[in-house]
């Protein structure tokens, strides 16, 4: 067993992701209309109700919280395939095979990713429609933040992924995961004022990290934007970067020890 | 001197979690290189199970497990190298094309280098798709979606690619299930072609007896335990004798001439107006020119393996509970695949006198 073959295996299985998702025409539709929704009816909305004392245009604010939220969100509901997979049985095929069981995490991780990557350069010329400006070197920028979030989607999608016995239960369990991190992590509304209760329950959303780095990544160099950002680049990162590698250590060992211990 | 066996499988034991009892219980079995071995047994009697854990797919709970040298506990990659498998249930990925579900395949057993196309894959890939297509009577097929496939294709789809890395052994694990005869036949041609040809080790689970005649050996499982173990024709004679049913217009007459020149015979059927006489090959002609009475009817029959397994089966139904250990016959050497009917106590199974 090679680097080079479990590189390539790697690359071959993050490829046949893409090329599902490239080929599920549905899927390819509601990459636009989610976001769309949430940017366009509650952008409004929130910007509407929202306290005054930001200096920044709300409808910005929301579309980068977006913008991070649906990448996040894709990587990680694309993990729970895996279980699709599994009942399908076409995991065994996989599992079967000559591989680490970390490529073959890690092909899926990426995979699943590129699949967000694709949905967010969706998500981001449709930014560009409805006003959202930027230069292009901080277009540039959001690259890296991009993939950055994508695998830390992948990552925690791996952590839940191993711990669910069944994509019914997975449908059912996941918005109850997702949905209060829409609100505590800040996808819509600034969260620096929260009480203690909440801001604890902030901090402990790993979408919170996700989405200020996006923010972070858009407004580091605009003038006027105080309380849009929470916490510098390199936290956020570091934050990611620690809490990714301990989802994918237990999520792998979880998800191994259940396929082959029944 | 024989070579050593591919497959080597040593008190085998498998209890699933909460579960009242082992679903394998102490198998013990070997398989010679290219031998065509085949595990009957009915369901829930521990086949899936043992070919999961032969595959790598389940952990055991004790035994040992070596497959082409390679030690299941501690060098599962090497197992997997050395292993085919087409599943009991379909593991193609329907939204791939049927090359696509063979190239991912060939990548992940590092066969090849990836790349993105059909076209930019090397030409010795190329090459080789297209002779397993051919053979297997895909063609230019191989290039459609899987989901336009039918179950058949399916099936021969997924034997190319259990067997485009060249395994050393192929578990076929209920391949027949859902093909119609034709589906079916095709299949096994081609399956008995290839091991010819490449000297593979079929390693078989099956329901359909008739498949497993063909091979080399079998080993019936029941309730987790071997109750027998040999060439299909030791188990099927070990356990049936082949007899003549004879019938004549004068059915009393009949039988009062056979119970008269002490020739042993019973009733065929409840109701039935014939009678069986236990007779070999070279009794029969005997036998016939000893009755007198005018005969209407004169058939041989041979047990089949069908017959011997459901004797088996019900056999070992009834001794469910009445015994300690079950009563098993275990027959042939096990490394020699077309070894004949001598009594090898290596399993737990007690070797019992054969037949009646």
């Amino acid at each position: 067993m090679s680097l080079a073959h479990e590189f390539n295996a790697l690359l071959a299985i993050a490829y046949r992701d893409l090329l599902k998702f490239l080929r599920d025409r549905s899927r390819m539709v509601g990459t636009l209309v989610f976001p769309a929704v949430f940017i366009l009816i509650l952008g409004g909305a929130f910007g509407a109700a929202a306290q005054s004392g930001y200096q920044f245009e709300f409808q910005t604010f929301i579309f980068f919280g977006v913008f991070a939220q649906n990448m996040w969100q894709s990587s990680a509901t694309g993990i729970i395939s895996l279980i699709e997979d599994r009942e399908n049985d076409f995991s065994q095929a996989i599992f079967v095979a000559p591989l680490s069981r970390y490529t073959i995490l890690g092909g899926k991780i990426l995979g699943e990713s590129l699949v967000a990557l694709t949905q967010g350069i969706v998500i981001f010329v449709f930014g560009l429609v409805i006003g959202v400006r930027m230069a292009p070197s901080q277009a540039l920028a959001l690259i890296p933040v991009a993939i950055a979030i994508c695998l830390y989607g992948g990552a925690f999608g791996l952590i839940l992924m191993a711990n669910m016995n069944s994509q019914r239960g997975a449908q059912q369990v996941f918005p109850f995961l997702l949905l209060p991190q829409f609100f505590l992590g800040g996808v819509f509304t600034p969260v620096d004022k929260f009480n203690p209760v909440l801001a604890f329950l902030s901090r402990i959303s790993p979408l919170r990290y996700a989405v200020d780095l996006m923010r972070g990544g858009y407004y580091g160099s605009v003038e006027g934007s105080a309380g849009a950002v929470l916490a510098s680049q390199p936290f956020n990162l570091a934050v990611m970067a620690v809490s990714g590698v301990v989802f994918v250590m237990i999520g792998t060992a979880v998800f191994v020890r259940k396929e082959r211990t029944r | 001197m024989q070579a050593a066996p591919i497959i080597k499988v040593d008190g085998l034991v498998k209890r699933y979690q909460k579960a009242e009892r082992n679903a394998v219980d102490g198998v013990s079995f070997d398989v010679a290189p290219g031998e065509f071995f085949s595990l009957l047994g009915p369901n829930g009697a521990g086949k899936t199970t043992t070919i999961s854990i032969l595959t790598t797919t389940l952990a055991p709970t004790g035994g040992r497990v070596t497959i082409d040298g390679h030690d299941l506990a501690t060098d599962a990659a090497g197992v997997r190298r050395s292993a085919g498998i087409t599943f009991q249930t379909p593991s193609l990925d329907r939204n791939l094309s049927a090359e696509e579900n063979v190239r991912l395949h060939a990548i992940l057993y590092g066969l090849y280098p990836w790349r993105p196309t059909y076209r930019t894959m090397p030409a010795a890939y190329r090459q080789r798709l297209g002779e397993l297509a051919e053979v297997v009577g895909l063609g230019a097929d191989i290039f459609k979606p899987v989901r336009t496939y039918s179950g058949g294709m399916r099936r021969k789809l997924e034997v190319v690619r259990s067997l485009i890395h060249q395994p050393r052994v192929l578990f076929l694990d209920e391949p027949s299930t859902g093909l119609d005869p034709a589906s079916r036949r095709d299949l096994w041609n081609y399956l008995l072609e290839m091991r010819r040809t490449a000297d593979t080790t079929l390693f078989l689970t099956t329901h359909y007896l008739a498949e497993a005649e063909d091979a080399d050996r079998i080993c019936v499982l029941s309730r987790g335990r071997i109750i027998a173990l040999g060439t299909p024709a030791a188990v099927t004679t070990s356990l049936l004798d082949r007899y003549v049913l004879l019938g004549a217009t004068d059915a009393r007459a009949l039988r009062n001439e056979l119970s008269g020149k002490n020739i042993a015979w019973q009733e065929h059927a409840g109701g039935s107006p014939y009678v069986r006489v236990a007779a070999n090959e070279s009794d029969v002609h005997a036998l016939l020119k000893a009755i007198d009475t005018p005969l209407t009817m004169v058939r041989t029959v041979l047990p089949t393996l069908e017959d011997a397994y459901l004797a088996l089966v019900e056999r070992d139904e009834l001794d469910l509970g009445a015994t300690s250990g079950p009563a098993g016959i275990v027959l042939g050497a096990p490394a020699a695949p077309n070894g004949d009917g001598v009594a090898v106590a290596k399993t737990r199974a007690q070797p019992v006198a054969a037949g009646q």
